[in-house]
């Protein structure tokens, strides 16, 4: 689990006025979850424990949900987001050994952020780019056609 | 109110029934007892779990392509229904090896062995092979507390653990996380029960059908001590104990075995066997002078004083309050339980009597409830790192050592505790269920506040099952406006209220469990059958009844006690011994 760090004050207010805006509603939890996500980047346990209170819901309802849905997280992701397509047509075109390279380089598992919190790494299935398989995504950008030999270069040319 | 029932067929019976009535509860109408596992409705209560999640409760409707969860599915007219057709026992049994897919099969070492709910239907469905099980199986967390022990790879998903725990207690710590196979039931943020709101209540434990929640066990610990001899070993059994043991041991529910407890734990080996009933009643003498101390200041117009004053032998409501609502911890009593006085005072004024050193004595307590064991632990009833009550094992507990000991406990002859630590009162006996340290406390402060003798004993107004019960009791003129609740659900709406400025009483009592004590987590499973808590607390009543004392402040070893040791209530001495504080254990 990622280190807690105390959330701001302004993240905060803003999270409590999102309970508001769905007047506090118990059955409005998931949508506040995703609106709570997109502010913050992921939800730390402060955060569930705020909107747990501002529904009046025990915390452990919050997180049972924020852990059934893997949309949900509650780890910081990276500055930037590293997604590998294990989807049929990367698979098939060796998607697993370019994950295992980014693994070993960035020395993170799958849904981890380095230390320094400059990548985060996850797995999807399919960006619909099957004609350039295999296809990795880092923040906006696809790259395709990749080789395990190309990921140390990229990965430096995206740091700097 | 001219109830409109309806006609239906179950396997050839045919059965009339309310509407609303379930399939299942209709075929206990006619005798048939369709397996469930999932499903528990302790009527009266608010224990209820219904999610229809196990289906191993599935009977044949006519008419229905599936077959129907009989605890979730209404009864209707003429409906034609067979919970016995090959096409239901064939599904029944796959269901059943499905759930023993994910379930380790170490029955004989489990601690639920012959008391397990999953077990007994596997008996009853005749599985002899596992045909699944080479599958995955799920790692889960395991933990051993002061008070409970989870072993989560044990656990069916039955969710009875998560609806006692949000529904009942209102503790809203437990609740399933993850999905799929990493499926599983956890406290809050998927932290141990000690880094959570758990206030170790034990309802969880208490309808858990199979063995991944249960008590810790002290059993070995105390037969260590027992049998050292440079120990001397004290027991002190509950109110409550009494009333549920003798089902361990195949007594009809509400049998009374008091005298019978007596002789097992001295064949057991205790040193001394005395009683926490005494503590009951030394409890009263206290909390007692306590409310009319508060009382009479409020009479008196001081604006300072905290009402309602609220009872605090229940170990559960007090981590409950510690934990949720840290701005009123001025308002419960400061008195101890009565198993902590017993402790201070078995450790101090007995073992200077008897000149035996606090460091020789081992006091136990038997007790119906699991949350006493964590009170043990408080450092607040310890005297240089010992404790007032060493430890504290369960009815159930007490039972197993009873059987390990060889010990033929329904053919004991009857015994009577030692003095004089061991005398106790009708008021004691009545601690044990919601309303009982209300209707005691009520019996003292009565008479001490009118010099009168109480026209009638039992107080009938706080009597029952009724989650919040109201009453006004007339003192001289006086109106005193008390409350009883059980469940801390329940105590949350008090709690709540009285935040907010909105609650007009004077004096509250709160029992965590539903029922009170003699529905206890510690106590013999009821297996969600209400009618042996109601004949458990038939059996407390007719105990009082049945006592020749039945005032706490008549007892005449407590009045010795105050005149040799305390002086009177509330004095300097009894604070000292008696008496606790609160603390603020709000998780951040």
């Amino acid at each position: 689990m990622a280190k807690e760090t105390k959330l701001a004050c302004n993240v905060i207010e803003q999270v409590e006025a999102i309970c508001d805006k769905h007047g506090n509603k118990p059955g409005e939890l998931i949508n506040i979850l995703h609106e709570a996500q997109s502010l913050h980047g992921y939800l730390p346990e402060e955060m569930q424990r705020i909107i747990a209170r501002k529904l009046n819901i025990p915390a452990s309802k919050v997180y049972g949900v924020v852990t059934f849905y893997s949309f949900f997280t509650m780890t910081p992701k990276g500055k930037h987001p590293i997604s590998v397509c294990l989807g049929t047509a990367c698979y098939v075109r060796g998607s697993e050994k370019l994950l295992e390279e980014i693994k070993r380089i960035l020395n993170i598992e799958v849904g981890e952020t380095t230390p320094d919190g400059k990548f985060s790494l996850d797995c999807l299935r399919c960006v619909g780019a099957c004609g350039l398989a295999p296809v990795v995504t880092i923040g906006e950008k696809v790259y395709g056609r990749l080789q395990p030999k190309d990921v140390q270069k990229i990965l430096e040319e995206v740091d700097n | 109110m001219e109830e409109k029932l309806i006609k239906l067929t179950i396997d050839n019976h045919v059965v009339e029934v309310p509407q609303g009535t379930t399939l299942l509860e209709a075929g206990k109408l006619v005798g048939i007892d369709i397996p469930t596992l999932c499903h528990i409705d302790l009527k009266g209560t608010c224990v209820k779990n219904k999610p229809a999640s196990c289906r191993l409760c599935v009977v044949e409707v006519e008419g229905r392509r599936n077959l129907a969860p009989a605890c979730a599915t209404n009864c209707m007219p003429d409906m034609v229904v067979h919970t016995n057709s090959a096409r239901v026992i064939r599904a029944r049994k796959t269901v059943a090896e499905l759930i023993l897919s994910d379930h380790p099969n170490d029955c004989l070492t489990c601690p639920k062995c012959s008391d397990c709910e999953l077990q007994r239907l596997v008996m009853r469905l005749n599985i002899r092979q596992m045909p699944y099980n080479d599958g995955e199986k799920s790692e889960r967390k395991n933990e051993v507390t002061a008070a409970i022990t989870r072993n989560m790879e044990k656990c069916i998903y039955c969710r009875r653990c998560e609806s006692v725990c949000n529904n009942v207690q209102s503790v809203g710590v437990l609740g399933a996380i993850r999905r799929g196979f990493d499926t599983t039931i956890a406290p809050t943020f998927d932290r141990m029960f000690k880094d959570t709101d758990c206030t170790y209540c034990g309802q969880c434990v208490a309808v858990c059908p199979v063995g991944a929640l249960t008590e810790r066990d002290y059993t070995d610990q105390l037969l260590d001590d027992i049998t050292n001899p440079d120990k001397i070993v004290i027991a002190q059994p509950a109110p409550a104990v009494r009333f549920g043991l003798g089902e361990e041991f195949g007594m009809a529910p509400g049998t009374i075995v008091t005298g019978k407890l007596a002789t097992a734990l001295r064949d057991l080996g205790f040193d001394y066997v005395f009683d926490t009933d005494f503590g009951a009643d030394l409890t009263i003498m206290e909390e007692g002078a306590e409310i009319l101390d508060r009382l009479k200041k409020f009479l008196a117009g001081d604006k300072s004083v905290k009402l309602p004053i609220m009872t605090s032998c229940c170990p559960a409501w007090v981590n409950f309050f510690e934990h949720n609502y840290p701005d009123l911890l001025d308002y419960p009593s400061s008195a101890k339980s009565p198993a902590q006085m017993f402790g201070a005072i078995a450790k101090t004024y007995w073992a200077e009597k008897m000149g035996i050193p606090r460091e020789k004595l081992v006091v136990v307590s038997i007790m119906p409830c699991l949350a006493k064991k964590f009170e043990c632990t408080r450092e607040e009833f310890k005297v240089d790192g010992n404790p007032d009550v060493d430890y504290s094992i369960s009815t159930r507990e007490l039972a197993r050592l009873i059987k390990r000991a060889n010990i033929n406990f329904a053919n004991l002859p009857e015994s009577n505790f030692d003095s004089p630590l061991g005398e106790s009162t009708g008021a004691a006996a009545i601690f044990g269920v919601t309303g009982g340290v209300m209707e005691a406390a009520l019996r003292t402060c009565y008479e001490v506040y009118t010099g009168k003798t109480l026209p009638r004993i039992n107080f009938d107004e706080v009597r029952g099952f009724e989650g919040i019960r109201e009453a006004t009791i007339d003192l001289n003129g006086f109106e005193l406006k008390v409350c009883v609740a059980h469940t801390l659900s329940n105590a949350r709406i008090i709690m709540d209220k009285l935040r907010a400025g909105e609650l007009d009483y004077h004096v509250v009592e709160v029992m965590a469990c539903p029922s009170g004590c003699i529905g206890g987590a510690g106590q013999p499973y009821h297996h969600g059958n209400i009618e042996v808590l109601k004949k458990r607390c038939e059996a407390l009543y007719a105990e009082d009844e049945g006592k020749p004392i039945r005032k706490s402040h008549e007892n005449p070893d407590i009045q010795k006690l105050y005149k040799e040791f305390l002086g009177e209530p509330l004095s300097e001495k009894s604070h000292h011994l008696l008496h606790t504080h609160y603390f603020d254990r709000t998780i951040k």
